[in-house]
């Protein structure tokens, strides 16, 4: 018997990506291994963190189409939470990271929770002015968060003995972590759960008609951007060994924004991309110093004028006009 | 009685939006609610889905109390809304639409899912030409078509539909009142708001006619088609 050739090619697609999939992640395992300098492992590292960051900032921008800009005070917390408890308690990496993802949840909750009634540009204030609150608690807050002084000499972890204090090794743990996080947020999103984000951001009166609790799943959505936030500020911290209030500024925020906006909103790759292009253009603006931000500034004008749905935004792109129709374009907040 | 209301009201802010009124729904029926711009029928069935917030009265559905229970609970026991002015999910695809339906479930099978879609396009199989294209880009009718499938993918025993001929050319309004017909053959109870009363009441087994947030007239659907006072008001005579 003969099987149909379209199921075939399904099989062939599905066992392509997956082995695709490993290779591609076999790949990443080994760049340690070329002995690159130190300062382009840096770069990677900052990549990988910020694919988590962004990553996490587009579960709830891109799919509950709730507007945060406050990403970076989330951020914030996981790193002061992650350094203070190794520098006061001398508490374990492994246990103060999960503790820095929990406590930027548990925030996340208290933003969100008189928030979940706001929509649009009125949420996006909120979250600005609870990440500028955050801020100004570590600036202000001299005994526990060294206040303008930052926190120094936050410890490297140590697993079985092998000391991550090098960024040739740290880039494991990040590493690790946007994996776990990719593949994590990836099953979410195709379930129940991320059907009834997305259903709350493309119509939230047919989502509750539809008998979606959107306040809980928005709630829940907020929760999970800002635990990965927090999880990224955690790992953040013992590996740039020095924290300070100024690094979790609005400018951070828009920083995070800047990237999901350029890679695309409400797409997997979107994010990745995104924190590519935005270090690389870093990187290669150096000589400009400050005048890098004009750059970012006139792409971020330049993508919406020709892209708005992000280089990833395939599903929304020109190509896919005719399934969406034009009148999209009008519609979209 | 699938459905009991009794002495409903609804206000917005000072505003009555609905004064006490009173309905009833049986199963297999389909019941009309008919009456001008700003008579209180969306408020009716806003109210009824929770989605508004009641001022007085009661609501039992199955007869079960359902007044005070949040819009997705009372979504869970059977009660599908389909509201006004369509609200379908433009960036997503028919399918995806249709899967939406679907979401309150927390364990539907894949095989659930595609039983009730190939039950939903023996009656729409103009939604099955169009299963991978965007629901922005279908026209009028159609996203009526899938704002109501959708509905249906809930497998409710009681659908309010909100005005599902607004904004649609009359042939098309007659495509969609053939469809409400045969949603009532397979087996469902249906509470239908129209504006377009004549189409209404040539359907409805019952109709209610509201004005200014009351119960001025009910009885048979044929029988209010041919009583003078509701000709005068809302058929142009």
């Amino acid at each position: 018997m003969t099987i149909p050739p379209s199921i075939s090619a399904l099989f062939q697609k599905k066992g392509m990506r997956i082995s695709l999939g490993i290779l591609g992640i076999a790949l990443l395992a080994l760049i340690p291994q070329l002995n690159l300098k130190s300062y382009y492992m840096g770069v990677l590292c900052r990549i990988l963190l910020y694919t988590i960051l962004a990553g996490s900032l587009n579960v709830i921008n891109g799919y509950s189409g709730q507007f945060n800009i406050g990403h970076a005070g989330f951020f914030g917390i996981g790193a002061y939470t992650s350094a203070i408890l190794s520098l006061q308690l001398k508490m374990p990496f492994w246990i103060a990271l999960p503790i820095s993802g929990l406590l930027a949840m548990i925030v996340g909750l208290i933003v969100a929770l008189p928030t979940l009634r706001l929509k649009g540009i009125y949420l996006a204030i909120v979250t600005l002015g609870a990440s500028e609150i955050i801020r100004l608690i570590a600036l202000n807050w001299m005994s526990l968060t060294g206040g303008p002084n930052g926190l120094r000499g936050i410890p490297a972890p140590v697993l079985f003995g092998l000391k991550f204090s090098r960024s040739q090794q740290y880039y494991y743990i990040f590493l690790v972590l946007s994996l776990v996080f990719y593949f994590m947020t990836r099953r979410i999103i195709q379930s129940r759960i991320g059907r009834a984000w997305i259903s709350i951001r493309e119509d939230e009166t047919a989502a509750r008609s539809l008998g979606v609790e959107t306040m809980r799943f928005k709630a829940a959505n907020f929760m999970y951007g800002a635990f990965w936030a927090g999880i990224a500020g955690g790992a953040f911290s013992p590996y740039f060994k020095f924290i300070s209030s100024d690094m979790f500024s609005l400018d951070e925020g828009f920083n995070i924004l800047s990237m999901v906006i350029i890679g695309g909103q409400g797409t997997l790759a979107g994010p990745i991309v995104g924190a590519i292009i935005v270090n690389f253009l870093t990187e290669f603006l150096r000589p400009i110093s400050q005048y890098r931000l004009v750059v970012y500034a006139i792409l971020i004008i330049a993508m919406m004028w020709l892209r708005p749905q992000g280089l990833v935004g395939v599903s929304k792109s020109v190509l896919a006009e005719r399934r969406f129709g034009r009148s999209r374009r009008v519609h979209r907040r | 009685m699938i459905l009991e209301v009794e002495n409903l009201s609804v206000n917005y802010g000072h505003v009555a939006a609905l004064s006490g009124i009173s309905l009833t729904v049986d199963q297999g029926e389909i019941v009309t609610l008919i009456g001008s711009n700003g008579a209180g029928k969306t408020s009716t069935l806003m109210a009824i889905s929770g989605l508004a917030e009641k001022a007085g009265g009661t609501v039992r559905f199955k007869g079960k109390d359902i007044t005070d229970l949040q819009p997705h609970a009372i979504a869970r026991l059977g009660i599908c809304h389909v509201p006004e002015g369509r609200h379908i999910f433009p960036a997503l695809s028919v399918k995806e639409n249709l899967i939406a339906g679907t979401v309150r479930e927390e364990k539907i099978s894949r095989q659930e899912i595609v039983r009730r879609m190939d039950e939903v396009f023996r009656l729409f199989p103009r939604l099955k030409e169009r299963i991978n294209q965007g629901g922005g880009s279908l026209s009028g009718g159609e996203q009526q078509m899938l704002a109501i499938a959708r509905g249906m993918m809930m497998n409710p025993d009681l659908m309010m539909l909100d005005e599902p001929s607004l904004g649609l050319a009359p042939i098309i309004v007659e495509e969609i009142f053939d469809l409400i017909l045969k949603i009532k053959k397979a087996g469902k109870t249906i509470l239908l708001i129209e504006q377009n009363a004549a189409m209404a009441l040539q359907v409805a087994d019952r109709g209610y006619v509201l004005v200014n947030g009351r119960i001025t007239q009910q009885g048979r659907g044929v029988d209010l088609l041919h009583n003078d006072e509701v000709r005068r008001a809302y058929l142009g005579e």
